[in-house]
């Protein structure tokens, strides 16, 4: 019955639909595939995930931690990003007044599945301006190859 | 993140691009307020000192950043959470505080604006007298 009323042309419904669809499509929700272990948006820390022909990247968007702290781990395939932050706001204070406590605090742990063809011997991480980026070779079977021609 | 273009848009003209330039996130932050200023802490993961951009115009206050992009040639998005690589956020000031004398850090892409209240503004004991 639902669908009946969406296919109904200038139905209020339907302009609903279409709304939505049309917003979805303004902010890019439907141009990406989502992964089985994506969070709500705003959970800390963001992660982006780009691929080479020579490695995987991953980038962690991660302010204000303690690089000797993060704690980077690759098992299987799933990478694993746990890291800790402490509150930036002076507690038990009275004199404070908090208007917006927007930021996020404490410990997060964060997987993200990596293809296949990764080497788990051959990582990076480094952490700047508050990203944490990891570099994971792919194995060179992988890569792509120009073959002479007789 | 350049890349974040082919992104957000796999087929993006030169109108889109537009939009792209406009389009910015907005940043989570803390305020907090003691008796000599206002603390502002906003996270901006990936921006540096070169591209973070303050702002202030009468009362207000304009936090722009770019995300420096260190993404290696020929990267092609899997899965991203962070779409936009720009960061904006603005707030109305009020009078009491002293524009003229803020000060910013950025650090590991947190960054810390002291906003101190004017010297007249500060707060100040009032004895009482008996009579």
């Amino acid at each position: 019955m639902y669908a009946s009323l969406l296919n109904q042309p200038n139905s209020l419904f339907g302009q609903f639909d279409l709304l939505r669809r049309e917003l979805d499509q303004a902010f890019g929700v439907l141009d990406l595939p989502s992964s089985i272990r994506s969070v709500t948006p705003g959970t800390l820390p963001a992660i982006n995930v780009g691929r080479t022909p020579a490695s995987v990247e991953v980038y962690a968007f991660a302010p204000g931690l303690d690089a000797s702290k993060i704690d980077v781990s690759l098992d299987h395939g799933l990478l694993r990003i746990a890291g800790e932050r402490a509150p930036d706001i002076p507690d038990e204070d009275a004199n404070i007044h908090i208007y917006a406590h927007e930021r996020g605090t404490g410990s997060f742990s964060r997987a993200i599945s990596l293809p296949d063809d990764v080497n788990p011997d051959a990582v990076n991480a480094s952490y700047r301006d508050g990203v944490l980026q990891i570099s994971i070779a792919r194995r060179e079977s992988v890569q792509p190859k120009r073959i002479a021609v007789q | 993140m350049s890349d974040n273009k082919q992104v957000t848009n796999p087929a993006s003209g030169s109108a889109a691009a537009v939009q792209e330039q406009q389009r910015a996130v907005l940043p989570p932050v803390d305020v907090f307020e003691d008796a000599s200023g206002i603390t502002l802490l906003a996270d901006m993961p990936g921006v540096p000192k070169e591209k973070l951009e303050l702002k202030v115009e009468g009362d207000a206050l304009l936090i722009e950043g770019d995300v420096q992009s260190h993404t290696p040639d020929g990267l092609e998005a899997l899965y991203a959470e962070l779409r936009v690589p720009r960061y904006r956020r603005s707030f109305t000031l009020s009078r009491e505080l002293d524009t003229t004398r803020i000060e910013a850090n950025l650090k590991d892409g947190v960054l810390k604006l002291r906003i101190p209240k004017q010297a007249h503004a500060q707060p100040r004991r009032i004895a009482v007298t008996a009579g």
